[in-house]
């Protein structure tokens, strides 16, 4: 189950649609990685809404997206961990330190400073 | 009681299809919302240390009864190479090298109950509860 990852702008939009396997998180990790440089990409936005799980692994391999664009020179946002998935989380000894967080799509796009039409159909 | 669940871990997709059936057999015995989640997420801390360190294994999940109280259990068990140190398995931030050192201290947060038990060269068996 690949992450289809759409360009707006200067961002990169990565919105997962369902559960992934670590090995679909890793692909994550470099896809992205090489579409900052290819797109000359300022930001990313990870979508986890779908996500029902965000365990030790997906975690750290989210912090090491953000990480490595930082070094790509683009800014990464998470965006819509939901209620349940960030109380578990927190259980688990798992913040996301450091990494860049939103509510949702939107407000992840505003922390990037996107300008958002008001007709976009997203 | 109905028959235990069993799910075999050999591959990563399966880490996310043991979590899924634990999830669907919780909300069968009744648990909701928030528990829900914390019981995936706990199945898919034991499920990785099985494919991270023992290949493979299996998770078995069931109803389990004790006095008026029903609840979840998962069991995970592998025929790996075992842990040395429990205790120390046990201890947040701890890792041989492959992980965060989160998966047993954090799964243990997440559940009511857990056990190890293991055995160098014999394998490792995890068992968690979750009470209603």
């Amino acid at each position: 189950m690949s992450v289809p990852i759409l360009k707006q702008g200067d961002v990169l939009i990565a919105s997962i649609q369902a559960a992934l396997s670590d090995n679909d998180l890793v692909k994550l990790r470099d896809d992205l990685a090489a579409k900052v440089g290819r797109f000359r990409s300022r930001g990313v936005v990870i979508d986890v809404t779908a996500l029902d799980v965000l365990d030790s692994f997906a975690s750290r391999t989210l912090r090491g997206i953000a990480q490595t664009t930082r070094l790509r020179g683009a800014q990464t946002v998470i965006v819509g961990v939901q209620p349940e998935v960030a109380m578990a989380m927190v259980q688990l000894g798992l913040t996301l330190e450091g990494v860049d967080t939103a509510l949702d799509l939107e407000e992840g796009l505003e922390l990037l400073g996107v300008a958002i039409p008001q007709d976009r159909t997203l | 009681m109905t028959d235990p669940l069993r799910v075999a871990v050999d591959r990563d997709i399966d880490v996310v299809t043991a979590r899924q059936a634990g999830r669907e057999l919780a909300a069968k015995i009744g648990f909701s919302g928030c528990d829900l989640t914390l019981i995936a997420t706990a199945i898919s801390e034991v499920a990785r240390n099985i494919i991270v360190y023992a290949e493979r294994g299996e998770i078995v999940l069931s109803a389990v009864a004790d006095g008026g109280r029903r609840g979840l259990q998962v069991v995970a068990h592998d025929e790996g190479p075992g842990i040395a140190d429990a205790e120390l398995a046990m201890r947040d931030g701890y890792s041989t090298g492959k992980s965060l050192g989160l998966g047993l201290p954090g799964a243990r947060r997440l559940m009511d109950e857990l056990e190890l038990d293991s055995e160098v060269g014999r394998g490792t068996t995890v068992t968690m509860k979750k009470w209603l």
